[in-house]
């Protein structure tokens, strides 16, 4: 491997720059005239806008512009979509409500843009929108998803009669129902999965620029997708032609998903920096995050769980309504559906499985993928349930686990998934190791004899990562292949650059990738330089989410380095006068086997670009491409146990052991991986401990608009984790990779609550489990 | 933010006549709350008149069993004075857990004290210690001086100059922190005399800090957090938000009383 290839634990190459304070991201470039941008949101969650009166705004001081919903639609602009299709149950394709970039006729949530104002100065901006005069005539809101389908509901779009978005199933219904009747015990749950908010440390931003000269646009945003962002801004909204359009995501302060979408703000600057003749800057504050950054989770989840005599799980039933607030968010129709019920088998052999979900308006911000999306709710179902029955079954919640785990592979599932490889034995009995499972009980005692409830839980999560097969997944509705492109251009001194379609947000692609390439040629990754997020220099990709940038964006480089591997070895066969097939790669030299004879890569390289002696015939230069489409998703899975002690005066939790023993396949970076894992647990235990979205459900306001109320998880909160991986290599992928990106978010709720539950005898816990609910838990 | 002017000064007259002057201008000491609500547009003074450069404003004494501390002393010079950790230490760990460390070492106990919001730390300090707090014009005693959420008897022209306070026996202060803004979600400082006891709470109150008058009763005739056991405070007249129900605080009131005694006499 090398001190620097797959499995070192290299230092990552970006942090100086982001340490230093020399990342340049969004809001650190600046164009020539560029102006500055402020919008104007609806302080309402529902309303009828009567007029918009821009008069007073636009003799504002230094105003150049204050642009409506109507000039935008009168340019020909598009509504934002859904980019995948969702059937209903009855056959009939998902209600999608109209959403124009800035509001004409209605508002819907609290935050929904009406109006853009570009002026000299931000504050300018900022002074103008409040002057722009909108006459709204309010409606009554709905915040709750399952009261949005009551009949009396207030109704957000004529598309979509009753809230309703789709009436979704997936699985056997009547195998399921017959397996609930002939079930010697059914256990029953209520599960609630609460909204967050992402928090991503770099708010939301765009920079548009229209050239008049060129009659080009570019568009600088925080995007995980930067070519997506182009693909939908051009062959959708109408903003530009691809070919006009170059969209740049430079360095992006953390995505979580919230910055896979394309949100009214970018289309509307670009759009507005061709209507005022002006390039156009907008950068969110932490309030505008807030209230309009995609949220995540928001699922009400009845299940029911039948087991045999024998205690295996014989069937699952599942009835979730999941709330998509005001509009639909590009894949939010994916992620109670796909993203979500195919993963409800967990880590368990299960004959039958039935899930029903509605996707339901409501007057709150958009709902779509956030870290986990999906996979998250669907874990959180199985395992607050798999340890609930354990519990009602009075056996030990790794035993019930044991007794169901899938042992052959591959698993189809009755859900879809079609589990390639694991070993779920090999982690739970790893983590219960680590945790000294077995001492459990002499601890409790002791923590008793202190006053402190201790309890503690455990988590077998699956998830699927590296979406996706492109067929497949276009089968299910999406409106995008799923693949991943990478350019490999060798230099003519020898010094190589990878250009990816995936984009690094805080992942640590510079270092990861570059390791790939020091594995292969040998060279160090100093001499590596990863190009990203910009359409202008790498052709074309599908970016980073769902754990799919070592799967699938690491498999496309790995099959454009054997491309440039088989031609720069056929040319130092030349160069030795040996046979290609005797040549070996390593340590930055090409080599015959087996002999001293050697000659440097960048010799290597050189040859290649000065072309004097070439093999009869070939092309000069060193620089291949590749498409990768993977054949099928990954299943990273693992098992995590939470330690908890509770205050039984306050409520308060303190989280006395985190373990997670994880298998994600092959690992590039071990300090990266952990880092990931770090970040995961840490947003998942700020799920399950912490953080709860809180709208007012009579007015709509977001009462939870600020860190006074949100609360995030500080250092403190959170014990010193303690990680482990087991590894069976992913078959699916030539790096033998899983994920890991989203794991800790995906198994550690259910290990925490299913630990407080236990500590404090009262399994009716919903999260965020404050030390108020904990409290009242307890009385 | 609004555009405001900002104005330095450096006695307490200048500052007087620096917001007579001034349209609509704001006395701003370590600005931990008025800047921030200035940043969110809710505050648009005309002119800011800083208090931080008034010499007079600075300090900690303790002098026999009286202490009095400058309105311009921040929480963490609060927190790490080695004369009132020796004559006070319930007030140095009260002023160690206000916040985080930048808020600390910016804001004031003037502010703080000026301020009132219902949930932070000094109004309970300062009823539970009974002490004076000296402004521009007259000395106002804490019990007249904390009057309702974010109320003060200050008249608008009127600066904290200082509190003070004579030492009582023991004090100790327990606060339960509101997990997203660190504020009181309750918070109880003791303090007891020979012939009393205080218990003052913040966090808690609809009206801001309160005195909670049967936990008092009760540790009057035995100071110790056993005299607290199976006690009740009402939950009306407790606040009520996403964070806690009053019923929670009435609960955490008599917690948070236990460990304060606790505090005291450890």
């Amino acid at each position: 491997m090398g001190i620097e290839g797959i499995g070192a634990r290299v230092a990552r190459k970006e942090d100086k720059r982001f340490i230093t304070g020399l990342g340049r991201y969004v809001d650190d470039m600046t164009v020539p005239g560029m102006k500055h941008a402020a919008f104007v949101r609806s302080p309402h969650a529902h309303a009828n806008i009567r007029s918009i009166n821009v008069d007073a705004a636009s003799d504002m001081p230094g105003v150049i512009g204050v642009l409506t919903g109507r000039e935008l639609q009168a340019d020909g602009i598009g509504n934002l979509i859904c980019g995948w299709m969702v059937h209903s149950k009855d056959g009939s394709p998902m209600k999608m409500g109209a959403w124009s970039a800035l509001a004409t006729e209605k508002v819907r949530y609290v935050g929904d843009a009406v109006a853009i104002v570009v002026a000299d100065t931000k504050g300018q901006a900022r002074d103008a929108a409040e002057a722009v005069e909108i006459d709204y005539e309010e409606l009554p809101a709905i915040t709750d998803a399952v009261k949005a389908l009551d009949e009396n509901a207030p109704q957000l779009h004529p598309e979509a009669e009753g809230n309703l978005i789709y009436d979704w199933e997936i699985g056997d219904s009547a195998a399921t129902d017959s397996a609930l009747a002939d079930a010697a015990h059914v256990t029953r749950m209520k599960i609630v999965n609460n909204r967050l908010i992402p928090n991503a440390m770099e708010p939301r931003a765009a920079l548009g620029h229209y050239d008049k000269a060129e009659d080009h646009y570019t568009c600088w945003t925080t995007s995980q997708n930067p070519h997506v962002a182009r693909l939908v801004m051009s062959a959708f909204y109408n903003v530009a032609p691809e070919n006009k359009l170059r969209v740049i995501a430079p360095d992006v302060g953390g995505g979580f998903g919230s910055k896979i979408f394309i949100y009214p703000e970018e289309i509307v600057c670009l759009w507005a920096s061709k209507r005022t003749g002006v390039p156009v800057k907008w950068v969110a504050d932490r309030t505008e995050s807030f209230l309009t950054d995609a949220h995540g989770r928001d699922h009400v989840t009845e299940v029911q769980m039948a087991f045999g005599a024998d205690n295996r799980i014989t069937g699952l039933k599942v009835d979730t309504i999941a709330n998509f607030g005001a509009y639909m968010s590009l894949f939010s129709s994916s992620v109670p559906t796909y993203l979500y019920a195919t993963l409800l088998s967990g880590q368990y052999d299960i004959p039958a499985i039935h899930a029903n979900v509605r996707g339901v308006y409501t007057n709150t911000a958009p709902v779509d993928a956030y870290r986990g999306a999906g996979r998250p709710e669907a874990t959180y179902v199985v395992e607050r349930t798999v340890e609930t029955a354990a519990r009602e079954l009075g056996i030990s919640p790794a035993e019930l686990r044991r007794k169901n785990f899938i042992r052959e592979f591959p698993h189809q599932t009755p859900v879809i998934m079609n589990y390639d490889a694991g070993d779920y034995d090999a982690s739970l009995e790893a983590a219960m190791r680590e945790a000294d499972y077995d001492g459990f009980a002499a601890r409790r005692a002791e923590a008793e004899k202190r006053g402190r409830k201790r309890g503690i839980g455990m988590s077998c999560y699956i998830e699927a990562c590296g979406i996706a097969p492109s067929a497949a997944v276009g089968s299910l509705g999406a409106g995008v292949g799923l693949w991943e492109s990478a350019e490999v251009r060798v230099n003519a001194a020898g010094t190589i650059e990878v250009l990816t379609g995936s984009h690094s947000h805080g992942q640590g692609h510079e270092t990861t990738f570059s390791q790939l390439v020091a594995h292969r040629f040998g060279v160090p990754i100093e001499q590596v330089s990863i190009v990203h997020g910009d359409t202008d220099k790498v052709q074309m990709g599908m970016g980073t989410y769902g754990s799919r940038s070592g799967a699938v964006g690491m498999s496309a480089i790995a099959k454009a380095l054997d491309k440039v591997e088989a031609k720069a070895k056929k040319i130092a066969a030349h160069l030795l006068e040996a046979d290609e097939s005797d040549i070996v790669i390593e340590n930055g030299e090409a080599k015959v086997a087996g002999t001293d004879k050697t000659v440097p890569w960048f010799q290597v390289a050189l040859a290649a670009y000065t072309a004097h002696n070439l093999p009869e015939g070939m092309e000069p230069g060193l620089k291949e491409g590749a498409f990768y489409d993977p054949t099928n998703f990954t299943f990273p899975a693992g098992c995590y146990i939470c330690e908890v002690e509770v205050d039984p005066e306050t409520g308060h939790t303190d989280i006395v052991q985190f373990v997670a023993a994880d298998d994600f396949g092959n690992i590039v970076n071990p300090m990266i991986v952990e880092g990931q894992v770090h970040g995961g647990l840490a947003q998942g235990i700020g799920q399950a401990l912490l953080e709860g979205c809180h709208y007012d459900p009579a007015t709509g306001q977001l009462i939870t608009a600020s860190y006074m109320d949100y609360t995030m998880p500080r250092a403190a909160d959170l014990p010193s984790f303690r990680v482990s991986t087991t590894n069976t290599p992913c078959p699916g992928n030539p790096l033998g990779i899983k994920g890991c990106g989203e794991a800790g978010a995906i198994g550690s709720p259910p290990a925490l609550i299913n630990a407080i539950t236990d500590a404090i005898g009262n399994n009716d816990l919903t999260m965020p489990a404050t030390p108020q609910r904990v409290w009242a838990a307890m009385q | 933010m609004y555009n405001t002017t900002y104005r330095r000064a450096s006695s307490i007259d200048e500052a007087v006549k620096l917001l007579s002057d001034a349209e609509d201008g704001k006395f701003v000491a370590g600005g931990q709350t008025l800047i921030p609500t200035m940043k969110a547009r809710l505050a648009a003074p005309s002119d800011l008149i800083d208090l931080r450069h008034i010499a007079d404003l600075k300090g900690v004494t303790v002098a026999g069993d009286r202490v009095k501390i400058g309105a311009g002393t921040t929480h963490a010079e609060v927190a790490s004075n080695a004369a009132l950790a020796k004559a006070c230490p319930a007030l140095c760990h009260m002023a160690s857990h206000i916040g985080d460390p930048h808020v600390r070492h910016m804001g004031t106990l003037g502010g703080s004290v000026a301020n009132n919001d219902p949930a932070a730390d000094y109004p309970a300090a300062l009823l539970a210690l009974s002490a004076t707090v000296h402004t521009s014009k007259r000395e106002i005693p804490a019990d007249d001086f904390f009057t309702g959420l974010f109320e003060t008897a200050l008249a608008e022209d009127e600066i904290v100059t200082a509190v003070s306070f004579s030492l009582p026996e023991k004090a100790g202060y327990a606060k339960f922190p509101n997990p997203a803004s660190r504020y009181a979600l309750t918070g109880v400082f003791v303090a007891k005399r020979p012939d009393s006891v205080r218990v003052a709470v913040t966090g808690a109150g609809e009206e801001g800090v309160f005195r909670a008058g049967e936990l008092e009763t009760a540790l009057a005739s035995s100071f110790d957090a056993a005299a607290l056991d199976g006690a009740k405070v009402s939950a009306d007249k407790l606040m009520s938000d996403i964070h806690a129900s009053a019923e929670y605080r009435a609960n955490l009131v008599v917690v948070m009383a236990k460990r304060a005694v606790q505090a005291a006499l450890a």
